[in-house]
């Protein structure tokens, strides 16, 4: 008897939020309207991925909130655990400082774009003003009523595989045709045979060619770091050391830099193992 | 509080999805901006389910999810794919099918 009170106590305070539901709310909307308006202006994709995955986040606590908890939870797993790390990954590949041309290929069409949006805002939250939708029944029964012990997720297993069956079918092939279209374009046809190692080493002693590994960096030098190239016997440095890439930026450090005068070393017995052997 | 500032709350995110499609070049912005309106009719429909009282709007959006994983997949794979060819990510270099 007791236990139904309470089950009818829980149900009536179900059909209205709570006072701490309305502050977590409160705080959680505006944030997740700063950060969604951030996703559109960010200038660089990854802001706008980092931004997009924090309203992911702001939207499964509120679908916790809501008494939906499989769904608060697979949000998390599957939108910002596996989508937006699937984004991630496209956006290392595409380059991470691709940024936005600003040049606009259509006249105003960057106020038009603004404008419509407003205007459809504005159409949206007349609509939803319209309807009135005031009072709610609560998933505290719903979720309660289920076969088994009952609970959100149990609830929608028991609708998944009854009611939406053939919807959860389809999607099963619609999961299966997408793997196959996601390797079907990311497939490369080999225009030309693999090198082998015959090939490859044939290649090494053609003219052009360089038949022994390259000297790595910092051999025979004061330092071993990348940037410093390595000496060749006579003293001169060896081009063939260091990355071309550091040398097209002009990284690489001269041969005598930061040599003090003999008397001035701190340090005299610790650096001589980086000395270069006289 | 009315539950009914979820479902406005998921109008703006929408909104806000929409202009970003409209407004940004970049494809992969765009995928992304596709993806907060995914979202936001997500949260409308777990809001309705909570104001019925059935379970029945947490399985349409459990199906809008399912939806929009392979529409990812399906989607990022065609943009690097057109990397590889035309080494942009922006939409306006796309442009082949007109002529």
């Amino acid at each position: 008897m007791s236990q139904l009170a309470a089950q009818a106590v829980t149900l009536a305070a179900e059909t209205r939020t709570s006072t701490g539901e309305a502050v977590a709310f409160w705080l959680l909307a505006p944030l997740a309207v700063v950060a969604s308006l951030g996703m559109i202006m960010a200038k660089r994709a990854v802001h706008s991925a980092l931004l997009l995955a924090f309203v992911m986040l702001d939207l499964a606590i509120c679908y916790l909130m809501q008494s939906a908890p499989f769904f608060g939870v697979v949000q998390i797993v599957v939108y910002t655990g596996a989508i937006m790390m699937l984004f991630l990954f496209v956006l290392m590949i595409v380059g991470v400082d691709s940024s936005d041309s600003l040049i606009e290929t259509i006249r105003g069409q960057r106020w038009a774009a603004i404008l419509a949006g407003l205007g459809f805002g504005l159409l949206l939250v007349l609509g939803i003003g319209h309807a009135s939708i005031s009072g709610m029944a609560g998933l505290g029964g719903a979720n309660a009523s289920g076969r088994g012990s009952g609970g959100n997720v149990q609830q929608i297993a028991e609708l998944l595989f009854t009611r939406y069956v053939f919807a959860f079918e389809a999607t099963s092939a619609l999961l299966i045709t997408a793997a196959l279209a996601a390797m079907v374009l990311a497939h490369r046809e080999r225009t030309e045979p693999k090198a082998g190692q015959r090939t490859l080493s044939e290649a090494r002693f053609q003219p052009g060619g360089y038949p022994t590994p390259l000297p790595p960096p910092g051999v025979f030098a004061r330092h071993n770091a990348v940037d410093t190239p390595a000496l060749l016997p006579d003293g001169t440095p060896s081009e063939l050391s260091v990355s071309p890439e550091l040398a097209a930026r002009g990284d690489i450090r001269p041969v005598g830099a930061g040599t003090l005068p003999p008397g001035r070393r701190p340090a005299e017995e610790a650096e001589s193992e980086t000395e270069p052997v006289a | 509080m009315n539950p009914a500032n979820y479902v406005y709350l998921s109008a703006l995110l929408f909104t806000i999805g929409a202009t970003g499609v409209l407004l940004r070049r970049n494809a992969i912005v765009v995928f992304m901006s596709i993806e907060l309106m995914l979202n936001a009719t997500n949260l409308a429909f777990v809001a309705f389910s909570r104001i019925h009282g059935t379970v029945d709007g947490q399985i349409a959006a459990f199906f809008v999810m399912v939806v929009a994983a392979a529409e990812v997949v399906v989607g990022l794979s065609i943009i690097v794919m057109i990397f590889r060819t035309r080494r942009s990510a922006s939409v306006d270099d796309a442009n082949l099918l007109k002529y």
